[in-house]
């Protein structure tokens, strides 16, 4: 009774631990989405430019949905660049690569682009609406959709071409095979 | 014939002046305290371990403003929070709900304290058995060892 009584009290503690060695090991920040293999939500905004710009339109391709802002540093400064030479190296493979800024001032949005020399669509969501409906807690996130329009994939942080190419030619493929 | 066609008129324009009064009470005031309610039980997603009411960022302000249209719109609060957490999860939530695998974060410390009385209760009882036990004399002392006892007390140190 007493040896079982010595034992018992430090084996108490053994649960205790493996807890608190699990919770320091999680991160936080790391949410999983429950957005993923469900379809996009639909949005409908303007680019800088004050062109209509919607998934809708670009149904039937390979979409990177990539959430930034011009504060975002460095994390959006460091994938402005990736985005922008895999966009252009992917947009005649049906993979197109869409742009959107959230809680930003438009001048500070048009010098980001202006001095990154962004050519892909790009939308202000000055309302957080869009951010929201795709459940985005900061920036950058980015999400990759199949050509059904589903997400197929959330990545936070900096895109690097690594991810981008991995991600975007195993839906390429996946697409092209029934 | 003419007069049927002012009356069909007026009540098309009654049925009409319905239909926009009916719209306009679709488009309900929103109560500041609902959304405030619905507020204070998201986490603002921007800023650890506050709530989208307690936070000033930017992001909690457009997500307060997201509540109020959802409200507007005709939506209960239990559907306005279900839209946050079909986006984000139930990480969303300040409180996890009380069902499923969550009862054990709302029952687990109760389940704790309960235990741990129950083991002071049964060590206390020990002590206090174990105590009484030892300070029974065990057998009666001898009357001559006692005597000497109380005159070597008495003699002083």
């Amino acid at each position: 009774m007493k040896r079982l009584w010595r034992w018992l009290i430090p084996l108490a503690a053994v649960p205790v631990l493996a807890l608190l060695a699990y919770g320091f090991r999680v991160s936080p920040r790391d949410i999983p989405s429950p957005l993923v293999g469900r379809p996009a939500p639909a949005f409908a905004l303007a680019t800088l430019e004050g062109e209509p710009l919607s998934l809708a339109g670009h149904r039937g391709k390979v979409v990177v949905l990539n959430f930034w802002a011009s504060w975002c540093y460095p994390a959006c400064y460091e994938e402005a660049p990736v985005l922008e030479r895999n966009w252009r190296g992917y947009r005649d493979r049906g993979v197109v690569v869409v742009g959107v800024d959230i809680q930003d001032k438009r001048e500070a949005a048009v010098k980001f682009v202006g001095d990154f020399g962004l050519t892909f669509p790009i939308a202000q969501d000055l309302k957080g609406t869009v951010s929201v409906d795709f459940g985005v807690y900061g920036v950058p996130e980015t999400f990759f959709l199949d050509r059904a329009g589903r997400i197929r994939v959330k990545h936070v942080g900096a895109v690097t071409d690594d991810v981008f190419r991995a991600t975007v030619d195993r839906l390429l493929a996946e697409a092209s095979s029934p | 014939m003419s007069r049927v066609a002012i009356m069909l008129c007026a009540a098309l324009v009654l049925l009409a002046a319905a239909a926009s009064a009916a719209q306009a009470q679709s488009a309900k005031p929103v109560s500041e305290d609902v959304v405030h309610e619905i507020a204070a039980q998201l986490r603002c997603v921007v800023c650890q371990n506050l709530s989208v009411a307690d936070s000033p960022s930017e992001m909690a302000s457009q997500m307060r403003a997201i509540i109020r249209e959802r409200l507007a719109g005709g939506e209960s609060p239990a559907e306005v929070q279900r839209y946050f957490v079909d986006r984000y999860g139930e990480w969303i939530l300040l409180s996890p709900p009380r069902r499923g695998f969550n009862l054990l974060v709302w029952f687990l410390p109760l389940a704790a304290v309960a235990v741990g009385l129950l083991i002071v209760g049964a060590l206390v009882w020990r002590w206090t058995h174990r105590g009484r036990g030892v300070r029974t004399p065990p057998t009666a002392v001898d009357p001559a060892m006692s005597e000497r006892i109380r005159r070597e007390l008495e003699s002083g140190s």
